[in-house]
């Protein structure tokens, strides 16, 4: 039989984690195999090339190409200052000199005889790769970064905004199919990675990010909350990089849906631990799926890699169905025919038979369920 | 050149799905067997293309032992045995990619509109999404320019600008700001990043000064060696080659499926079969109809991602292809929805339905890419959101189609020039004989006519055209195949691949709901006549099977034309096909569309809701679409 294969989230009480953090382009490994680190620790830098500004002198002289290098006051790799004459054309007894000043501070790159065009590199900018997690240096990519390992709770979300951040975990509704409202929200959230239920709406997430919480870990928000928050209709899936105050991650999806019970469980177990935490996702080549990240006291020893394997779907799999009808809801796989059905909508597909968490048995494609993986 | 083959595999490796078909040869003919697929594995945590290969190629494996076929295997040893040996392995297995995102490009050129569009043109024929046409007229700064580079990182990008012997300068300040870009590609690759050289030979020194060492510089033949010709073949081929060397190479798991895409020649020896980007290989195959059979074709391809659109246009038989990045029905449907509004994608919609709900299920199918539509209403939604998604990519294709010259093509230097400010398209719907649609939501619509009348609605063909579908969407691998075995590949296209729907009578010119708009008279095979005269805004299907012809008079009425001028009637044949023929007399007007800013054509469509919710219900009863039961 084909495998069957389906895409699935880990949502686990206790794994390994293994953690790249890898600079941007090449630079400084500052720490070495061993050191323990904590999450704020820097353990890589690098200088990011500064921004180019090209200038045409040729043009701004009024000389041919061929005649800008001599012309030139600083040459190729020279500091330079902003509004610091560069360039300055010499004629008799030192009349109608005309001169280029300097829009930026940096060094001369490149004088071109072809075009005339000069390059103005501005400094470079620092660029600091922190641990992200507590845990152990395990590996150590030379010049390019590090491998950080340690036992964690770990949780993959469906969707997330906002970047990387730490913070204390901090459960606000009793049940997870319950919704976070503003008033569940006060100045005792202040750094803390808020949880929430089945759904959060934009004036929960104003008041979260009024008291300066870190985060929020919900199961869904509604598409039009989401709109007006960033103020524009996210057409392609890329995200992690937006600036609103906090970092949010859905567990479920889209619209009102009870956060699954196993997430909300391992959620309330670590409260008040620390979880780091990213909205990064992107649902294209090279999928990224926002985490969280609760590390828990382990001893090195520990580290020792599992192989995973991947045994795709089978009889008695937990997964989530993550399509209308029965959106969000958990279930354990029952039979998987192999024959082809067709189901409402007229599509022929492969479908399997799951029990709801109620014990009522339903039939789904195969492509609308989500493995949740241990 | 491959020895005769008794048995093919191809796969295709979409950005979602990975499609397998198994072709046989019966009887001194190729037929397809079966077809399997599995979701595309490229991504954690399998990380390795093969994977899902693997799992499609498992599933044909069980169709066929179903078909009866007990001891047929395909894998040997977690690999594609190759070649045949009895029950064991095929003849030849051939692959087409689209995954992780495709070909990624930036092409630049001196004038935008000329040796930009020259190179845009080179980069979509080769099968490459372009990122951007930087040009020294693109009236941004130098700075915002290298910005752009660094932001986007290309898998390459294509270099043109002037003609030879004409000034350099323009063309080196461009290689110049590709070196300030001082471009990576994409993170964790190892190589420099391609820049391929097609402009002004006379430069080449300079730039090879300007970029040698910061790029891995491929220098090739002007793809605009005089203003009134193109050149685009050599720098096509090397973007093919560094498709295969450097982005194909570094995706995981190509390099395992590169070595297992092979043939055995005629000498009975092991030949490896290059792996071809997707779109390259639907491109072929639409140029192979529109050859065969003389004709003008339009062909789209709408993926989860991206849409492709082909056409073939003109007496020259001018190819065209555009790929609309950011318009697909899984991974972009949110970005139809942010293209459009949510209005237009409603006008579709033959029942209410709360704007928040429909937000929120394009949300969910955007970040579970790969889920299937169970319910009705979500599968009339889909097809609503699929014919503005086609509707935009068509858009985008006549705004690139224009005036336009293949390889090779002399044109006069006032056309040349005339192509930046006209830009004229060659896309004529009147003229046009046969579109053609594949992809996930055209070839598996669950009724042939859902898939028709998305197409008429999306593209508005006018006079007369004949409509088909890609029946199990194997456009992609038969492409491939045509490179090894040209006779397998138009058997198995001719006998298994299209699905013709019919034929579309849509007289051109403005609705005026109540009035006549045709008179027709259609001779069925069976005998019956059809004779009626029917008002505007009404839409007919009439029987007329698979390889059935039909003898029509038609005479558009109120200043309308099917292709004869303003109410002149004509007589033609008309082919059937697995919906009939469908009369559409809504109307083509021009109308200023708010979203897309420009003139465009449309069809009438009442603007109060609970009219057109009765439109589109009779219309979609009378074409029957949908189950009268979902439509109140």
């Amino acid at each position: 039989m084909a495998q069957a294969y389906t895409p699935g989230l880990t949502i686990t009480k206790s794994t390994i984690l293994k953690k790249d953090r890898i600079l941007p382009i090449k630079g400084e490994v500052v720490v070495k195999v061993g050191d323990k680190v904590k999450a704020e620790n820097v353990v890589a830098k690098t200088d990011l090339p500064g921004d180019v500004q090209p200038i045409n002198i040729g043009n701004k002289l009024g000389v041919p190409p061929s005649e800008v290098e001599p012309n030139m006051i600083k040459k190729e790799g020279e500091k330079i200052k902003k509004d610091e004459i560069i360039a300055q054309t010499k004629s008799f007894f030192g009349l109608f000199k005309s001169s280029v000043k300097s829009p930026v501070t940096g060094t001369i790159e490149n004088i071109s005889s072809i075009t005339g065009q000069v390059l103005l590199r501005e400094p470079p900018v620092p660029i600091d790769v922190k641990a992200f997690v507590d845990g152990v240096v395990t590996k150590v990519y030379e010049k390019e970064g590090v491998q950080i390992e340690n036992k964690s709770a770990y949780i993959q979300g469906i969707f997330g905004i906002g970047g990387e951040i730490t913070g204390e975990i901090k459960v606000l509704v009793e049940a997870p199919d319950q919704e976070l409202l503003p008033e569940q929200i006060d100045n005792s959230c202040t750094g803390k990675i808020i949880i929430g239920g089945s759904m959060v709406r934009l004036a929960a997430i104003k008041k979260a990010i009024q008291v300066n919480a870190k985060g929020i870990v919900v199961g869904g928000i509604d598409d039009q909350d989401l709109k007006d928050l960033l103020g524009f209709d996210i057409g392609v899936a890329i995200t992690g990089h937006e600036e609103i105050g906090l970092t949010l991650v859905l567990t479920e999806g889209f619209g009102p849906i009870k956060m699954a019970t196993k997430t909300f469980d391992i959620l309330k177990q670590f409260e008040g631990y620390k979880a780091s935490m990213h909205g990064k996702t992107q649902i294209r080549a090279g999928v990224m799926r926002p985490e969280i990240i609760i590390p828990i006291p382990f001893k090195e020893d520990e580290l020792k890699e599992k192989p995973k394997s991947f045994t795709g779907l089978k009889i008695g799999s937990i997964v989530r169905i993550i399509r209308q009808p029965h959106f969000g809801e958990i279930c354990t796989v029952t039979a998987l025919p192999e024959e082809l059905v067709v189901v409402e909508s007229e599509t022929k597909v492969r479908v399997l038979k799951a029990k709801m968490e109620d014990g009522i048995e339903v039939t789904i494609p195969r492509a609308n369920v989500e493995a949740i993986e241990d | 050149m491959a020895k005769e083959l008794r048995s093919i595999l191809a796969t295709d490796c979409g950005s979602t799905t990975t499609k397998a078909i198994l072709i046989k040869k019966i009887d001194d003919a190729y037929r397809l067997i079966v077809r399997g697929e599995a979701p595309t594995t490229v991504e954690a945590p399998f990380d390795d293309v093969t994977k899902g290969v693997l799992n499609a190629v498992e599933e044909v494996e069980d169709l066929v032992h179903i078909r009866g076929e007990k001891d047929r295997m395909i894998i040997k040893d977690e690999t594609i045995e190759v070649p045949q040996d009895g029950e064991h392995g095929v003849d030849a297995y051939v692959s087409t990619s689209s995954a992780g995102g495709g070909l990624q490009m930036m092409v630049a050129g001196v004038v935008k509109s000329m040796t930009g569009e020259s190179a845009e043109r080179a980069a979509l024929g080769a099968g490459a999404i372009v990122m951007d046409v930087l040009a020294s007229n693109d009236k941004r700064l130098p700075h915002q320019r290298i910005e752009r580079i660094r932001h986007l990182r290309p898998d390459m990008i294509l270099l043109s600008g002037g003609i030879d012997g004409g000034t350099t300068k323009h063309v080196v300040e461009l290689a110049e700001i590709i070196a300030a870009a001082d471009p990576k590609p994409r993170l964790g690759s190892e190589y420099k990043l391609p820049v391929i050289y097609a402009g002004n030979k006379d430069a080449r020194d300079a730039v090879k000064e300007t970029l040698g060492d910061k790029v891995d510089l491929i220098i090739t033949d002007n793809i605009r060696p005089v203003l009134e010709r193109e050149n685009l073949g050599p720098a096509r081929d090397k973007i093919h080659d560094l498709f295969m060397e450097h982005v194909m190479a570094q995706a995981p798991g190509y390099k395992k499926l590169m070595a297992w895409a092979r043939t055995v020649d005629e000498n009975g020896k092991m030949e490896e079969v290059p792996i071809m980007p997707t779109p390259g290989a639907v491109g072929n195959i639409m140029q192979t109809i529109a050859k065969i059979e003389k004709i003008e074709v339009v062909g789209v391809d709408i993926g989860g991602a991206t849409t492709d659109v082909f056409s073939v246009f003109t007496e020259e038989q001018v190819f065209n292809r555009t790929v609309s990045a950011n318009l697909g029905m899984s991974y972009s449907i949110s970005n139809v929805l942010a293209s459009t509004g949510i209005k237009n994608i409603l006008r579709w919609v033959p029942f209410d339905i709360p704007e928040t709900q429909l937000r929120n299920m394009i949300k969910n199918k955007m970040i579970r890419p790969t889920t299937i539509p169970f319910l009705a209403e979500e599968l009339m939604l889909e097809q609503a959101i699929a014919k503005e998604a086609l509707r935009l990519a068509f858009e985008q294709h006549k705004e690139f189609a224009v005036t336009l010259k293949g390889t090779q093509r002399e044109r006069e230097i006032s056309e040349a020039f005339s192509q930046s400010t006209s830009g004229e398209t060659i896309v004529n719907m009147m003229t046009l004989d046969i579109l053609v649609g594949s992809g996930g939501v055209l070839s598996h619509a669950p009724r042939r006519n859902q898939s028709a009348m998305m197409m008429i609605d999306a593209f508005l063909p006018e006079g007369i055209t004949r409509l088909a579908v890609d029946s199990i969407f194997m456009m992609p691998q038969l492409g491939v195949l045509a490179t090894i075995s040209e006779k397998a590949a138009t058997e198995v296209f001719e006998k298994d691949c299209l699905i013709h729907l019919g034929t579309c009578i849509a007289p051109k010119g403005k609705c005026k709901p109540g009035k006549k708009a045709l008179e027709a008279k259609i001779e069925l095979p069976n005998g019956e006549i059809f004779e009626e005269t029917i008002n505007f805004g009404e839409m007919r299907k009439i029987d007329l099977g698979i390889d059935e012809t039909a003898q029509a008079t038609l005479k558009p009425l109120g200043g309308t034309d099917i292709g004869a001028g303003k109410n002149s009637e004509i007589e033609t044949t008309l082919s059937g096909g697995v919906t009939g023929i469908i009369i559409d007399t809504r109307g083509r007007e021009l109308y200023f569309d708010e979203m897309l800013k420009k003139e465009t054509m449309k069809a009438y469509i009442p603007e109060d809701h609970a009219e057109r919710v009765k439109a589109l219900t009779q219309w979609m009863k009378a074409l029957e679409v949908y189950p009268k039961e979902w439509l109140s």
